[in-house]
């Protein structure tokens, strides 16, 4: 990409393995890593810092996906982060209904290292993303 | 067990005759663990026991399954993002000079399971209206069977599909049963599939676009000039090469020059001298 500073990336997971893993992939991709429990941490750590990209659970306790993404829309953020949905739910109904909620980007678990990327790029560019017809 | 200096010169020249690919050093570690399935299946003892039992006379079909084994089929799609979203400039090139007869031809050679030539013909699709009284003929290839195969029935896996690929296009193209992600047939019935080595005369016909990448990796310098004499045989005078990222014809080829400003594309060097031009300056 060129630009010196590094880009930033909220991951919000109740699990702290996936945490994790996901830390170290975003690491070795030059991303910055910020680590949210749930949606209201999530929410918290948006209003003092907001990051390029938001990796998000689906089930959490006290703020789910969903719910973060309704709340983030209603804070009205001046540049809203580019958010991915990554959950063990594979189901159509699921991934339409994560994209009509305004998720970005979708990925199921488990996932790799340039399943990860290729999504990061996907949102970034914006461009080859399947939506435009 | 330990692989013998023998097994693995066995095992190199076969795969060297049948697919111009050299087993190099680094992946000698690979070779146990790509053939273990070929012993665990056949019940044959070790590497060293199935070299052996590769020298008797009806032992093409292990032949072949051990040479599909040692390929790396390596894929995904959308592989190198940057490089797909240069294509539709090209394609869009290419077909100002096909406003007559309105055909685009592209050829995937070493397709693997398909995932290549899928995000080629997806790309054309997300822009419908722009291609929709074209004909649009897209062809994959490759030396392995099984892969061919597995291109054919476009099905996988739910690590495959997600890799590269953007939930909008996983959506629109696929349908999922039992964590399985089956193309659906619209998708399925642009693209045609054969088995074919990328060091043999090929496929007939002028190809608009040809895309050759990641295939030429553990090709030996003298294979990388002869397929890559191949694909200039194959690619219209105003085509375009796509290699893998990181791969060039530099070196390999006097055929091909870069395609300035956009990534992994090169066009056919500006014509050699007619024929005629050429007998005479070696008279001369
Ligand atoms: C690493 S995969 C790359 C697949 C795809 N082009 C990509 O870049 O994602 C390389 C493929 O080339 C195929 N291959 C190797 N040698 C070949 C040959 N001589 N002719 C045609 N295909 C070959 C292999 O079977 C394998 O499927």
């Amino acid at each position: 990409m060129g630009a010196s500073f590094v880009k930033k990336c909220l991951v919000v997971d109740d699990s702290k393995v996936i945490r994790k893993v996901a830390c170290h992939m975003l690491e070795t991709l030059d991303f910055s890593v910020v680590e949210a429990d749930h949606g209201g941490e999530a929410l918290e750590r948006l209003k003092t810092d907001i990051p390029d990209v938001v990796l998000l659970d689906w089930n959490m306790p006290v703020m789910d996906g969903m719910e973060f993404l309704d709340a983030m829309k209603a804070l009205a953020l001046e540049t809203r982060p580019k958010v991915i949905f990554c959950t063990t739910e594979n189901d159509v109904d699921h991934i339409r209904r994560a994209m009509a909620a305004g998720a970005d980007e979708y990925i199921m678990k488990p996932f790799d290292r340039e399943t990860l990327q290729s999504k990061i790029e996907i949102v970034q560019a914006g461009a080859v993303n399947g939506q435009s017809a | 067990m330990t692989i013998a200096p023998s097994t693995m010169r066995i095992l190199s020249s076969l795969l060297e005759a049948r697919t111009g690919q050299c087993l190099s050093e680094g992946r000698h570690w690979r070779v146990e663990m790509a053939l273990n399935p070929i012993l665990k299946k056949r019940g044959i003892e070790d590497c060293n026991a199935l070299a052996a039992s590769l020298a008797a006379p009806d032992a093409r079909r292990l032949s072949d399954e051990t040479v599909e084994a040692l390929l790396n089929n390596e894929t995904y799609f959308f592989r190198d993002h940057d490089a797909f979203a240069d294509l539709p400039r090209v394609f869009e090139a290419i077909a100002a000079n096909r406003k007559g007869r309105k055909t685009l031809r592209i050829w995937s050679a070493g397709c693997s399971t398909g995932q290549e030539i899928y995000s080629v013909a997806m790309q054309l699709r997300d822009d419908e209206r722009r291609w929709r009284d074209w004909s649009i003929e897209l062809l994959g290839t490759d030396i392995s069977q099984s892969v061919i195969d597995r291109a054919k029935r476009a099905d996988f896996s739910q690590f495959e599909i997600q890799r590269g690929l953007a939930a909008g296009h996983m959506l629109r193209w696929f349908e999922n049963s039992d964590g399985r992600w089956q193309a659906r047939d619209t998708l399925r019935d642009m693209v045609h599939f054969r088995r074919h080595n990328v060091l043999d005369v090929p496929p007939p016909g002028q190809f608009d676009v040809i895309l050759c990448r990641n295939v030429m990796l553990y090709f030996p310098g003298i294979n990388r000039a002869k397929a890559l004499a191949n694909l200039a045989r194959a690619l219209a005078p105003d085509g375009a090469l796509m290699l893998g990222a990181g791969e060039t014809v530099l070196g390999y080829s006097d055929r091909f020059e870069i395609l300035p400003g956009v990534r992994s594309l090169y066009r056919l060097a500006a014509a050699e001298p007619p024929q005629i031009l050429r007998v005479a300056a070696a008279g001369s």
